[in-house]
């Protein structure tokens, strides 16, 4: 009778747990759905778009009309430039706030959290006027500076979070069998954090990915990443809704590929530590 | 020896000026994602041809995200662009900070007489033409004939709100999804906002007074929010109040709506028959007014300007030449057929016979007509713009007022809460920015 019950219980649970994975998941359905559909087709009811008939079109013609492999390769060095280069910063900062926590650290910690809660828009003069001064606009190595210091509040807080988690104990060993900073950062800390710094990792590269307010304004053409190549395609006056959908299902499939394969490693980092 | 030394330098120059003479003027050129642009890049051939010295690289952006963008780089002298698409909006706000090169040095073959008188005196700053008209555009009404003629009226070319209210009656069946009247409702000084401030107008309402007193308690404008509301509860679509350009051209495309008061340039949309399943049942007539002497329509163009910063400028202004020419006017003609050619910047496209027999020609050109930006409204304002006011804090004013406005479509506030608060809010932001003493 309990097993029955139980039984009935996981099936309740994981109906509801496809129906809101369904449900979070059909905007980006809906929108690889209209990317094969006409222009006229895009615009009719829900059914009418189900029962009509399937298009490269819009495909063609954004692939004619813009550059997707420039924008898809600055995608990819700003994600992965900006993550690898934040976590050379947050890993010894995390190791210094989680294991030699000075008076303030919590303080410090709030205070780098907090200027994420600054809205954007309200440095984009200061900051545009800086990329002029060094030129830097329209450049990928001062995009991917920007990325990385908007992204490491978060990735220190993770980082910092696993580390907190992990036994001081065990460093204290390696120290007493003479591993120095370097090598306890390297050879101890980082392979028991692994799964942390890979989901840490992961999570950066799609917030980088998805970054749509700097790396709109701060380039133009050569530095513009898929972002830009969906901005494109947005129109207040006229409805180009296959076409957007397909440059939108472009930008975002490698990301989604990419978290598909990924999906195990993020979990299980991002749920690393909440069961002890 | 010596010769042989003197011809070898002498090439060495010949060659070093003959490279110069080819060498490439690259100009990026900003603009926004709308069928006339996208189809000037297609065209670039034309301008390759005559300039083989100048390549173009273009920045296409969705128009909020291209303004932000452009007025960024245009207010810090960032040098991103050598030519803008800039609204009428823009043009003379930022024609007055000097931001713009004066275009009044354009080859006489240009033709600058030949501009619409409407937009072109919206584009000109203290006698300068700061910026060139890509393409225009009013506001009229489209409406279906069909469903006209079944209700058994005639609309005259002139209609009044009145009888647009006894149109939308007759025509909405609420059981079929077929609705009266489909008007802008989403939040936005260039969406809601842009019908509503151009429907007042012909209501005798008005943003400000001589002293920049905000005017949205008085009676004008009750009366123009009363009306719309009571319009669009009765015979419009539901959810009307996130409906933009778009929703509404998706819903008129599909046959749900008796009429659209909405930009000329939908137009050439709602008869395209590839995407309009009433692409033969359509009419036009000029926006309605109340016997005030204003009709509710707008004004708006797309320009070419360019920013001050530009070290590009004799290329940038050859390329807006090209772009703005009667010559590009013909090209669009021939290569995609006169009822894709840029509408509303020339009278000589008007007087061109072949043009004469586009459906929506004489009504968008009658519009643009009616509308006068530097005399919007039935009482003196001391503002130029008919569905904006042209002052810097009008993009953030307008929003504002237009989320209280949306708010009262949604049903979730009254008109008279909507209004007071527009007014104490808009009058408080004036008296911030120094405008009321």
């Amino acid at each position: 009778m309990a097993r029955k019950s139980s039984a009935g219980k996981t099936a309740a649970v994981t109906i509801a747990a496809w129906t809101i994975g369904f449900l979070i998941f059909f905007p980006i359905l809906w929108i690889i759905i209209l990317s094969f559909k006409t222009e006229g087709d895009a615009i009719k009811s829900p059914l009418a778009v189900l029962t009509s008939g399937w298009t490269l079109h819009s495909y063609a013609e954004v692939q004619e009309r813009s550059n997707y492999a420039l924008h898809f390769w600055n995608s990819v060095v700003l994600s992965l430039g900006s993550t690898v280069l934040a976590l050379v910063i947050a890993i010894p900062a995390a190791w210094a706030m989680a294991f030699v926590p000075g008076k303030r650290t919590k303080d410090l910690l709030m205070w780098m959290l907090s200027t994420k809660m600054m809205p954007a828009v309200g440095v984009l003069v200061p900051m545009y006027l800086l990329f002029r001064d060094l030129g830097l606009l329209d450049s990928r190595a001062g995009l991917t500076v920007v990325l990385t210091l908007i992204n490491l509040p978060i990735v220190v807080w993770m980082l910092y979070t696993y580390f907190k988690e992990i036994p001081g104990e065990i460093l204290e060993a390696a120290r007493m069998d003479g591993a120095n900073l370097r090598s306890e950062i390297l050879y101890i800390l980082t392979p028991m954090a692994v799964p942390g710094i890979a989901s840490t990792l992961l999570l950066n590269i799609i917030l980088a990915w998805n970054e749509a307010f700097w790396t709109l304004q701060l380039t133009t053409k050569a530095a513009a990443p898929l972002t830009q190549f969906i901005a494109s395609y947005s129109s207040p006056e006229g409805l180009f809704y296959a076409k957007l959908s397909a440059a939108s299902t472009m930008a975002i499939a490698p990301i989604l590929i990419l978290g598909w394969f990924s999906q195990k490693q993020l979990v299980r980092g991002l749920t690393f530590g909440a069961v002890k | 020896m010596n010769m042989t030394y003197r011809a070898m330098l002498g090439a060495t120059v010949a060659l070093t000026l003959a490279g110069a003479a080819l060498a490439e003027t690259t100009i990026t050129v900003a603009t926004v994602n709308n069928g006339d642009m996208i189809r000037m890049q297609g065209l670039m051939d034309d301008f390759y041809a005559k300039h083989p010295d100048i390549k173009v690289d273009w920045v296409t952006l969705e128009e909020n995200v291209l303004r932000q963008k452009v007025t960024t780089d245009i207010a810090t002298k960032g040098g991103q662009f050598d030519v803008m698409t800039i609204g009428t909006y823009e043009a003379p706000i930022w024609g007055k900070q000097g931001w713009l090169v004066s275009l009044n040095d354009l080859p006489a073959d240009y033709d600058v007489d030949d501009l619409l008188p409407a937009i072109r005196g919206g584009l000109t700053v203290d006698g300068n033409l700061v910026a060139a008209p890509f393409y225009g555009e009013s506001s009229m009404v489209m409406y279906r004939t069909d469903l006209m003629e079944k209700a058994g009226l005639t609309m005259p070319e002139a209609p009044t709100w009145a009888f647009i209210k006894d149109a939308a009656a007759a025509m909405t069946d609420k059981d079929a999804e077929i609705y009266g009247i489909c008007l802008r409702g989403k939040a936005g000084w260039g969406e809601n906002m842009a019908f509503l401030t151009a429907m007042s107008n012909s209501f005798g309402a008005k943003w400000f007074d001589a002293d920049w007193k905000p005017q949205f308690d008085q009676q004008p404008w009750k009366d123009t929010l009363n009306f719309y509301l009571d319009l669009m509860n009765n015979y419009g679509p539901p959810g009307a109040s996130s409906n933009g350009f778009n929703e509404n051209l998706a819903l008129f495309q599909q046959g749900k709506c008796g009429m659209w008061i909405d930009a000329t340039v939908a137009a050439s949309f709602v008869t395209n028959a590839k995407e309009s399943t009433v692409a033969d049942k359509v009419g036009f007539a000029l926006a309605p007014d109340n016997g005030l002497g204003k009709r509710g329509n707008w004004l708006w163009a797309w320009n070419l300007g360019i920013p001050a910063g530009s070290q590009k400028i004799d290329a940038a202004k050859t390329f807006v030449a090209w772009a703005t020419s009667k010559e590009y006017l013909a090209l669009v003609a021939e290569k995609e057929g006169w009822a894709n050619v840029p509408p509303g910047t020339r009278s000589s496209l008007y007087a061109n016979p072949e043009y004469q027999k586009v459906p929506f020609a004489k009504m968008t050109l009658d519009s643009i007509n009616a509308a006068d930006p530097t005399h919007p409204t039935v009482d003196e304002v001391p503002y130029v713009g008919v569905q904006f006011v042209a002052i810097p804090e009008f993009q953030g004013l307008g929003t504002m007022v237009g989320q209280l406005f949306s708010a009262a479509l949604a049903g979730s506030s009254s008109a008279d809460d909507a209004l007071a608060q527009a007014q104490a809010a808009v009058t408080q932001e004036m008296t911030r920015a120094g405008y009321i003493k």
